[in-house]
């Protein structure tokens, strides 16, 4: 069937904007609201932010890419377990190669390794296109969320670090351009976890703010 | 006894699924629109934790960890599966979704149809692998303790999203500026609350 139409190139604009369409108006976060459970517990520091960043790219475009490639044969009553046993075996893949390489980090992300499992994100994109999609439609806009996903935990995780600790990525920034001797004290508050849901709705009052159009209605 | 009661209040104050983990964050949003939906959602999810975290507790504790197949045959003492564990707490928490839709499509048809889409989704939601992950990293002792955490943690998720749902329901007749509306507040909210939650972090037990 798909044979049949002409064929599309690579890097079409449809196939662009499924990588670029996630990073603003579809946000995975701030408008689809997918993903925030793990998006704010391992948002402390810009290290672990970064690897999970990364993990869920890595999950989210196989995930996506497999399922799509299985979607003639998947059973429509039991998708939903066949979804979630192809995504749980990414992840324990992700699992062992962070326990293997970055031994730290995993201990800092403790069970948030595991819950990308569960992330609304992956399980919302498997549902929502890539079970409806070709293949490498799916990997693009796997790609797509899991960067703007990513862009986000990378923003919140900037922002925390920053002003609660006065570190970037562990190098002691406000401590090099000497603000401490000038009475500049970091402000402890931005660790504690309920912060970053509060950068997180400022980032959505930016955004929206900006874009008109995302204003929710009633 | 003492000590179950300890965990059972811990997980609902100080260890809050929602103001100090974060979990459950999206359906909590999805649902919290009205009290009576928020409050259908979160005994569902009470009712899937009272039961997986148990369930999962005893696949980690007899077949999962190091050497945890010993009651089989002595010559596995060895064997170390805990890396599956992912995928098995998973299969359990979604074959018991299965079981408590079907349940409550059979004996509570009106509660069924208000949840809709929501009931299926419970087996995506992150609070409950969420708390057969930390029943595992936390290593309780007994099966009564896993019980008593996954119970509390329930009915921590459930009064988190009552508090927020009654919240979110008065709000409509507040002038919360155009850009905030729906869910940047809903954010700042739950941000304020979890600040009041924390509060209970002071509280040893």
């Amino acid at each position: 069937m798909e044979m049949s139409k002409p064929k599309e190139a690579l890097f079409s604009k449809k196939n662009r904007g499924l990588l670029k369409d996630p990073m603003n108006v579809n946000n995975p976060i701030t408008v689809q609201v997918l993903g925030i459970c793990s998006a704010l517990a391992i948002t402390v520091k810009l290290k672990p932010a970064i690897v999970m960043s990364l993990s869920v790219i890595v999950v989210m475009a196989l995930a996506n890419v497999i399922t799509s490639l299985m979607r003639n044969m998947i059973p429509n009553r039991i998708r939903i377990i066949v979804q979630l046993v192809v995504v749980a075996t990414l992840v324990i893949l992700v699992d062992q190669v962070l326990k293997a390489f970055v031994y730290d980090v995993s201990k800092q992300l403790s069970v948030f390794v595991g819950l990308i499992i569960t992330n609304c994100i992956i399980m919302g994109r498997i549902e929502a296109f890539s079970l409806g999609n070709s293949p490498w439609k799916s990997f693009l806009d796997g790609i797509g969320n899991g960067a703007s996903y990513g862009l986000i935990l990378i923003v919140v995780s900037f922002f925390r670090e920053l002003l609660g600790n006065g570190t970037l990525y562990d190098y002691p920034v406000v401590e090099k351009l000497g603000l401490y001797e000038l009475g500049y004290h970091n402000n402890g508050m931005m660790l504690l976890p309920p912060m970053a849901l509060i950068v997180v709705a400022l980032i959505i009052w930016w955004q929206r703010s900006k874009t008109p159009s995302l204003i929710e209605k009633d | 006894m003492q000590e179950l009661i300890n965990i059972f209040v811990k997980s609902i104050f100080i260890d809050n699924m929602i103001f100090a983990y974060f979990l459950g964050m999206c359906s909590y949003l999805a649902v919290s629109k009205t009290v009576k939906t928020g409050m259908g959602l979160g005994l569902a999810v009470t009712f899937v934790l009272t039961i997986t975290v148990p369930v999962n507790y005893l696949l980690q504790t007899k077949i999962l960890d190091k050497g945890a197949l010993q009651w089989l045959d002595p010559s596995f003492a060895e064997v170390d599966l805990s890396f599956l564990s992912f995928i098995m707490f998973i299969a359990v928490i979604a074959a018991m979704v299965q079981l408590v839709e079907m349940v409550v499509e059979k004996f509570a048809p009106a509660l069924y149809s208000a949840l809709g889409i929501f009931l299926p989704l419970i087996a995506v939601n992150c609070s409950i692998l969420g708390g057969s992950l930390f029943m595992q990293e936390r290593a309780y002792a007994t099966i009564g303790q896993a019980t008593a955490f996954g119970f509390g943690s329930g009915i921590g998720w459930l009064l988190a999203v009552l508090a927020i749902a009654a919240i979110r329901e008065r709000l409509k007749y507040s002038h919360v500026p155009p850009a905030l509306r729906g869910l940047g507040i809903t954010f700042m909210i739950t941000g304020l609350m979890g600040i009041a939650f924390m509060s209970f972090m002071g509280i040893k037990l």
